[in-house]
């Protein structure tokens, strides 16, 4: 067709001919790519030949001071503002107080003891819990909520914890989980209650959930900071505001999908509004509502590190503190007692998740002593140890001379294997770095703002209409418009190089998993590991053999976001209606035709998802990547923390939000429409 | 105290889905048709519906999948609010009544078993039972007593302390009926109450509701999409087709005059001896000679069809006075055996 042609020569044209190549795929693509690559190419060319700088900057005279307005507004609102005759400072003082007591009162019961005094004549009247004590606690909670098995487990984790050194951060990292995750489940499951009773809440929230969704936690940390100050309180607070939205979210999903008829009985019994709450919708939507409560926890020890960046101790800081310094055998040391704390308390929520009511109804038999055994012989052993800690100092504090460190361990470890195999690693990072990564990242910084601009309007356009690419073109223009647009296609880079490999790693594994149940179940626990670690923990190793810098960052991204591709691309095959598959069978396909004409076509709505969620993952990567030293947005964020520039850690933070909203609209846009042109959704 | 028969009834009774339906009814005059609704894109689930339920009596309503049989029973018992119409029980109107009037109408005079039987799982079967007393505050001991005698009186003694998922199917709606019953209803719904239960269990079900009910004699508004099970039930059954009540009849009378073809076609596959009775085949008047016996002339066919087949004389056939009205022998009931008469 020859209109089809006279697109291809002038791919900015408009009118019908636009309609057309909008519509073919691979002209589309194939047009929008060449044309870009060459433009990307010759881009500082063609400034130099008409001396015209604009092309690759943004001009600074064009810019809006948005970093010093925001500076000065956040200023303001923590100096003059007042809500409802009260000052904004006290309001957010009040708020810190109302964290901070319940903190530190468990902070003195795990870590401190009951404290006299202040500073140098600080005097310990009581002593916290001693090590004995907490390892029987749990060890007892484990037996209470499922088995001994778990009671083992627990007492494993926490053991280890004693003798490998880790114990005081450890127990001040718990003490964190434990004010963090009551107030973020509690202030979710409320939430999530209110907006599944009222209207105008649910109106509310949706859209503030969704931009939660896709707001890295860092575009948030620098204003918390500003508001509550460096310290632990802080941290706490940006890790409820990070945890308690998937919670809301549970919750109203949880209470939704209880049976109408479990709602419709509860009226017929004559309960009132509250009595239908908290009788029959909020026991019946239990079990979800307790999924709900174990990604908390996960997510609260996720947030261990970054929390430290601004001010909590623990587990987090000591892995902070020890990257810094490049510390191999620390940083190793605290991330594994990071794991190890997290699998403990993972299990535990899941096991206490799946409870079933035989379990419930066991331990409700017998008298009240033996109903109670396991709280009262915990208080009981916490006495003992208490009293006996005084004259024997090894029960109260697991003894220094026992202590195992490993950390000179890992130091070796690492020294041996860089040294064994430099030559090998070096190749690898080398050629990974020459062929893919560094082409990429000169094909995407090298594209001048208004064609990045017009392209990603295009791109919206053709996924979902006018609309989304006005949202598009808002978005990325506030980025270009803020003086952003070279570090945000850093970051794109940086994202998209892991993205593709961690789908060319996970899709086939989620193929692979979907295949068969032993493959699915080898498979399902990688992957469940992977997601178990809190993120930071992939690039303690990988710096160790990589050594700072853009593929040390790219692998622990990778690392990270790999879970999605496979899940989604597992739960896509296995989604499949098995009759098109028989009827594939049927009409002589080999298992090779079968998978490319037949399984891959349908399952690529659901790769769009899960690439989507692995975007979202890596976005949610990069500050922690910029303690590696790489050169993207979240680098900046970094430094706006460590400045303290509430300003320029706002509007980065948001940069990498419009990123991650782009991406995430546009993606579930295409889904969409593939999922209408395959007929599994009207 | 002058009661009247009726218990329940409903006048002109309307449930439209779609948008801004009071409006809707409102612009058509009260009564739209089904060209209203297609140009307006709106959902008839019951249209103009006129009832009236008798105490004591078993109230059937039947129909296909979307008839709108769960919405019109959902209507009657206020757990939605009808779009037009009135509601009157015992001789009070309750449409208009707040949610506080309504909570404590349901809580004392109501009583609902459900399709999915909707036990609460955290709760035993005793808790479970005692659950609608628990809501009105009855201290536990007494919640507990009446629990336990109305677990009793579903067969379920013993299990008192199961869960409801270590319960059959068939197990589990005797405890929802059991916790229907707790608080001693006037007015029993039962939306589909066996549908979920394979036939087997149903049929022991239906015997078992059968026994509850000749000792509880309540008023019963029972919902079926299966025909056998309405007419073993009920005493009068209302047909639903698309949110409309086509005809209310006693069975006889629905597989003898069916009201158009939608209900003949229900009935056609009936066999007529498990809805006839006696009376319906008779010849009139006593028989002169061979008299064998004497039956009710209400009894269904199905139930003495073998006694009268196997013998060769007449059985006399009295009414509900002991009066002789009739008389049947082989001939007539092998005819409807055999589908020659009545009405197929
Ligand atoms: N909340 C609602 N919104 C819109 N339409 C509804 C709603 N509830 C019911 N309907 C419609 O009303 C009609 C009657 O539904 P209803 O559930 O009363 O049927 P039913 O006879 O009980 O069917 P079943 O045997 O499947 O239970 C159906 O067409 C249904 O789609
Ligand atoms: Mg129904």
């Amino acid at each position: 067709m020859s209109q089809a042609e006279t697109e291809f020569a002038a791919p900015a044209g408009q009118g019908s001919g636009l309609a057309a190549l909008l519509r073919k795929p691979w002209l589309f693509w194939a047009t929008l790519f060449l044309s870009t690559a060459l433009i990307s190419h010759y881009a500082f060319d063609l400034y130099k030949a008409l001396d015209a700088r604009w092309i690759i900057r943004f001009p600074s005279a064009w810019q809006p001071d948005f970093e010093g307005r925001i500076s000065a507004f956040m200023t303001w609102l923590l100096e003059d503002a007042r809500i409802l005759g009260l000052q904004f400072r006290e309001i957010t003082r009040g708020l810190a107080a109302m964290i901070e007591a319940p903190y530190d009162l468990v902070l003195d019961l795990f870590v401190r003891g009951l404290v006299f005094g202040q500073g140098q004549q600080a005097v310990q009247i009581l002593p916290p819990l001693s090590w004995v004590a907490v390892v029987y606690a749990v060890v007892a909670l484990g037996h209470y909520t499922k088995s001994w098995a778990l009671a083992a487990l627990m007492g494993g984790c926490f053991g280890y914890l004693a003798v490998f050194g880790q114990w005081e951060s450890a127990m001040v990292t718990l003490s964190s989980v434990l004010i963090a995750v009551p107030l973020a489940a509690g202030g979710g499951l409320l939430l999530g209650i209110l907006a599944y009773r009222l209207r105008w809440v649910d109106l509310m929230l949706r859209p503030v959930l969704d931009l939660m969704q896709t707001v890295p936690v860092f575009a948030y940390l620098v204003p918390i900071l500003f508001m509550f100050g460096f310290g632990p309180v802080s941290a706490l607070v940006a890790t409820i505001i990070y945890a308690t939205p998937p919670m809301i979210r549970v919750t109203i999903v949880a209470l939704r999908g209880v049976p109408e008829e479990l709602a419709e009985l509860g009226r017929m019994v004559g309960c009132t509004p509250r009595q239908q709450m908290w009788k029959v919708m909020v026991p019946s939507a239990k079990p979800t509502i307790m999924v709900g409560v174990n990604q908390v926890i996960m997510l609260t020890l996720n947030m261990v590190i970054i929390a430290s960046m601004i001010g909590a101790g623990g587990l987090g800081y000591d892995v902070l503190t020890a990257l810094r310094r490049l510390d191999i055998g620390g940083g190793i040391e605290a991330g594994i007692a990071i794991v190890v704390l997290a699998i403990a308390l993972d299990r535990l929520s899941q096991e206490y998740a799946t409870r079933t009511v035989e379990q419930t109804a066991r331990q409700a038999q017998g008298g009240w002593l033996r109903r109670h055994r396991w709280a009262l012989s915990a208080a009981a052993v916490a006495l003992a140890t208490f009293l006996a800690g005084m004259v024997l100092p090894w029960i109260q504090n697991y003894p220094a001379a026992a202590e195992i460190s490993t950390g000179a361990f890992w130091t070796r470890a690492m020294e041996y294997i860089n040294v064994t195999y430099f030559d090998t690693l070096d190749a690898i990072k080398t050629v990974i770095l020459q062929w893919f990564m560094l082409p990429v990242r000169a094909f995407f910084t090298g594209i001048p703002w208004v064609w990045g601009l017009f392209a990603a309007t295009l791109i919206g356009l053709r996924a979902g209409g006018w609309r989304l690419a006005a949202l598009v073109f808002c978005l990325v223009g506030l980025i270009v418009l803020a003086g952003l647009w070279t570090p945000a296609m850093m970051t794109v880079y940086l994202c998209g190089v892991s993205v593709v490999i961690a789908s060319v790693i996970g899709i086939p594994l989620g193929i692979w998993a979907a295949g068969s149940a032993g493959s699915n179940r080898v498979i399902g626990a990688f992957v469940d590991t992977l997601q178990t670690l809190p993120s930071f923990v992939y690039l303690i190793p990988v710096v160790m053999l990589f050594r700072v810098g853009d593929f040390s960052a790219m692998i622990a991204i990778v690392a990270y976001a790999l879970a999605p591709a496979v899940r989604y691309a597992a739960h896509g095959i296995r989604s499949i209606d098995p009759q098109v598959i028989e009827a594939g069978i049927v009409s002589g396909c080999t298992p090779a035709q079968l998978m490319r004409r037949i399984k891959l076509p349908m399952i690529v709505p659901e790769l769009l998802l899960g690439l989507n969620q692995t975007i979202m993952l890596a976005l949610s990567m990069l500050v922690i990547t910029a303690l590696v030293g790489t050169r993207d947005l979240g680098q900046d964020v970094y430094i706006a923390l460590t400045k303290a520039d509430t300003g320029q850690g706002i509007v980065v933070g948001l940069a990498v939000a419009f990123i991650a909203i782009t991406a995430d609209r546009i993606l579930a846009a295409s889904a969409r429409q593939m999922r209408r042109k395959l007929g599994i959704e009207q | 105290m002058t009661h009247s028969s009726i218990l329940l009834e409903c006048i002109d009774l309307w449930k439209i889905y779609g948008h801004a339906p009071e409006d809707f009814l409102k612009a058509h005059g009260g009564a739209p048709t089904t060209a209203d609704f297609q140009a307006q894109h709106m959902v008839g689930a019951v249209r103009n519906a006129n009832v009236r339920i008798a105490r004591g009596e078993i109230f059937v309503i039947m129909g296909l999948s979307g008839s709108g049989k769960s919405t019109l029973v959902r209507c009657l018992s206020r757990l939605i609010q009808p779009t037009g119409g009135q509601l009157i029980f015992d001789g009070e109107e309750i449409l208009g009544k707040s949610d506080r009037q309504l909570i404590e109408i349901r809580r004392k005079r109501m009583g609902m078993v459900f399709q999915h039987f909707a036990l609460l799982p955290h709760l035993t079967v005793l808790q479970n039972a005692a659950f609608p007393l628990e809501v009105q505050g009855v201290d536990r001991q007494t919640r507990e007593r009446r629990a336990l005698e109305v677990i009793e009186l579903v067969g379920l003694k013993g299990r008192e302390n199961r869960y409801p998922g270590q319960l059959s199917g068939g197990q589990q709606q005797r405890v929802g009926i059991a916790r229907s019953l707790a608080v001693e209803p006037d007015l029993w719904f039962l939306d589909e109450p066996f549908s979920a239960l394979d036939p087997l269990i149903r049929r022991e079900m239906q015997d078992e509701f059968m026994r509850l009910q000749a000792m509880l004699k309540k008023t019963i508004v029972f919902i079926t999409h299966d025909f056998d099970e309405a007419i073993r039930l009920a005493d009068r059954i209302a047909v639903m087709h698309d949110g409309e009540i086509v005809q209310i009849a006693t069975p006889e009378e629905l597989v003898q005059n069916p009201a158009n073809d939608y209900v003949a076609e229900f009935t056609r596959y009936v066999p007529r001896a498990k809805v006839l009775t006696l009376g319906s085949v008779m010849r009139p008047g006593a028989a002169e000679s061979g008299v064998v016996g004497e039956l009710p002339a209400n009894a269904r066919i199905e139930t003495v069809a073998d006694q009268i087949e196997r013998s060769d004389g007449v059985f006399n056939l009295r009414d509900a006075d002991g009066a002789t009205v009739g008389h049947i022998g082989r001939r007539e009931v092998i005819d409807v055996l055999v589908g020659r008469r009545g009405g197929a």
